[in-house]
């Protein structure tokens, strides 16, 4: 059902071709952080606003969308998001993403490699990796404009005298194609390496800050760290309990009120789809139902 | 060492619209050497620093430093990105009010080691290695390294911002009224710290300050200013002991108590 008060997919073409406008520039510019008009949309900033004006830009007819939340596709915000664009855009919607051609995503990369005819569009909250350490915007944007980033390691310094190691989890940053420094958003340091030489173009676009940038397929994105304390993707050492992946992202999840806790894959389509293909629990663990009383 | 000079001003002035900052000062800083500029209040003197230090622009004239390759440079016609490089390599500027200089809310560590970092190393240990032992040398506990200057007195806070701006071995220091807010007995040992690190290290240094004690402690040569000039200059013990000027003569009685 497409309400026809609404342009196609909610913003008018004016608004698209300006944020178009600032798409392409920060394509030009890998990670380099392009100021546009953010509109308000009829959804709280914490939503992911800037990720659903990109989407909006950028949608066809034919496309069809994924949005995921945290690597689910069931959330309210990523059902709510869905649904806004089935009603604006008319676009089909899907969990697969192997099906996808767009997929917008809070909190993380999915398993699955991306191809050349897909876009990952990023919700971003704080776009400006410096920000913590450097809260004014003249001399942040300075320090991207001369590459001074010596503060970036600053930061990682802190982690370590503070922690022993570099304690950073999310929003790990990164520097893209040798240059610009980006915070990545906030997705667990495990996905870091998936937005290096990925085929899909990646889009982050945060709404309350007013900034898009961009990861043009197949460009380097190395995250920053020291010799002697080099960057290592985190993840639980196990296994998901619902498909057996060894090599996928686990949520920890609480099952009852007894506290009894398992781990299973963040990226729920994945895991679906593993099991459709038949992979399940390894046989050594005791299955879910097992640990009640 | 060589014996060309190390900075030369040339006619430096700065208006702030019609309010008159600084007029027509020169001057020549040689390797090692430490220069003082003394004044009243309002008479110029951080403009005059702040100029030389690339901080502000200059209304008129122009500044020339002498790079480690030997050659020289009018630091207003250098690009801004070898002039900023310039600033946090070889250059250091300790801050009156020590809140400028220092990233409050990193460790002392983190605040030390932030130019190893800007200058390309990547190697914790060693930046750490360094770091604590540039806190030895202006006798902070290294126990320390890891809390931040909040929790740090007045004194040791100067004394972290004189390390985190000596970790690159610059060759010249600006300092803007260093002891300035401090208890006398601090100021006194802050004192001796900058005075024993700067030969030591053969820095030269502009220090700013309204206090003839600490020009006489501190420094070789003197520069008086007033009402934006600079009125007499000269070897420090000198101009301090048979001023020429009576401004000078005037400076001198009222604040060199007996
Ligand atoms: N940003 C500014 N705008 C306008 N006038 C200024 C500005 N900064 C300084 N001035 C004026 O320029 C003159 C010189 O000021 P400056 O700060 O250089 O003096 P100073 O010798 O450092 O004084 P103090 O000992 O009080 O620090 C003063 O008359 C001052 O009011
Ligand atoms: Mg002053």
């Amino acid at each position: 059902m497409t309400a026809p008060v609404y342009n196609f997919a909610y913003l008018d073409e004016q608004t698209k071709r300006m944020i178009r406008r600032a798409i392409l520039k920060a394509i030009a510019i890998p990670g380099y952080q392009v100021p546009f008009a953010s509109r308000e949309m009829p959804m709280p900033y914490g939503w992911g606003t800037g990720g659903v004006q990109v989407t909006a830009a950028i949608l066809g007819p034919r496309d069809v969308l994924k949005v995921i939340d945290q690597g689910s596709d069931d959330t309210t915000n990523a059902v709510s998001i869905r649904k806004f664009f089935t009603r604006t855009a008319g676009v089909r919607t899907t969990t697969a993403t192997g099906e996808a051609t767009v997929i917008q995503t809070r909190h993380r990369v999915p398993e699955a490699a991306l191809n050349e005819n897909q876009v990952l569009v990023y919700q971003v909250p704080i776009p400006e990796p410096l920000r913590f350490l450097e809260p004014r915007e003249t001399e942040t944007r300075r320090m991207h404009a001369l590459s001074e980033y010596g503060l970036m390691h600053v930061k990682l310094y802190e982690d370590i005298a503070r922690h022993g190691h570099i304690a950073t989890a999310y929003a790990y940053p990164v520097q893209v194609d040798g240059r610009y420094v980006m915070d990545p958003s906030p997705i667990p340091k495990f996905d870091n390496p998936k937005l290096s030489d990925c085929a899909a173009l990646q889009l982050f676009g945060a709404g309350r800050e007013k900034r898009i940038y961009a990861i043009p397929p197949y460009t380097r994105v190395t995250s920053r760290d020291f010799d002697d304390h080099p960057f290592e993707p985190y993840r639980h050492d196990a296994s998901c309990e619902l498909c057996a992946a060894t090599e996928s992202y686990l949520d920890e999840v609480i099952t009852d009120d007894a506290g009894n806790r398992m781990f299973v894959c963040s990226d729920t389509d994945y895991c679906e789809h593993r099991r459709a293909l038949g992979h399940g629990p390894v046989a050594a663990s005791p299955p879910a139902e097992a640990v009640h009383d | 060492m060589n014996d060309e000079p190390l900075l030369i001003a040339e006619g430096l002035t700065k208006h702030y619209g019609r309010q008159l900052g600084c007029r027509d000062a020169s001057l020549e800083l040689y390797e090692g050497e430490v220069m003082a500029v003394v004044g009243e209040s309002g008479s110029g003197k951080t403009t005059l620093l702040q100029m030389l230090s690339t901080q502000i622009e200059p209304s008129a004239g122009r500044v020339l430093y002498r790079m480690r390759d030997g050659s020289v440079q009018d630091l207003w016609t250098m690009s801004e990105p070898a002039r900023r490089f310039l600033l946090r390599t070889d250059w250091g500027y300790v801050h009156q009010d020590p809140q400028l200089g220092l990233r409050m809310g990193v460790s002392a560590g983190g605040n030390v080691g932030e130019r190893l970092m800007a200058v390309g190393n990547r190697n914790y240990a060693s930046i750490r290695t360094t770091a604590a032992d540039w806190l030895g040398r202006v006798e902070i506990p290294q126990s320390r390294i890891d809390d931040t200057p909040r929790t740090y007195s007045g004194g040791m806070r100067q004394r972290l911002q004189i390390a985190r701006n000596l970790v690159t071995a610059p060759r010249l220091i600006f300092m803007d009224e260093p002891t300035g807010g401090l208890d006398v007995s601090v100021q006194a040992r802050l004192l001796d710290l900058l005075r024993r690190i700067v030969s030591e290290m053969r820095i030269a240094a502009i220090v700013v300050t309204h206090d003839l004690a600490v020009a006489r402690l501190l420094s070789d040569r003197i520069m008086v200013m007033k009402g934006g000039e600079v009125i007499e200059a000269g070897l420090t013990d000198q101009v301090l002991d048979d001023p020429n000027q009576p401004y000078t003569q005037l400076l001198v009685s009222s604040i060199l108590p007996a």
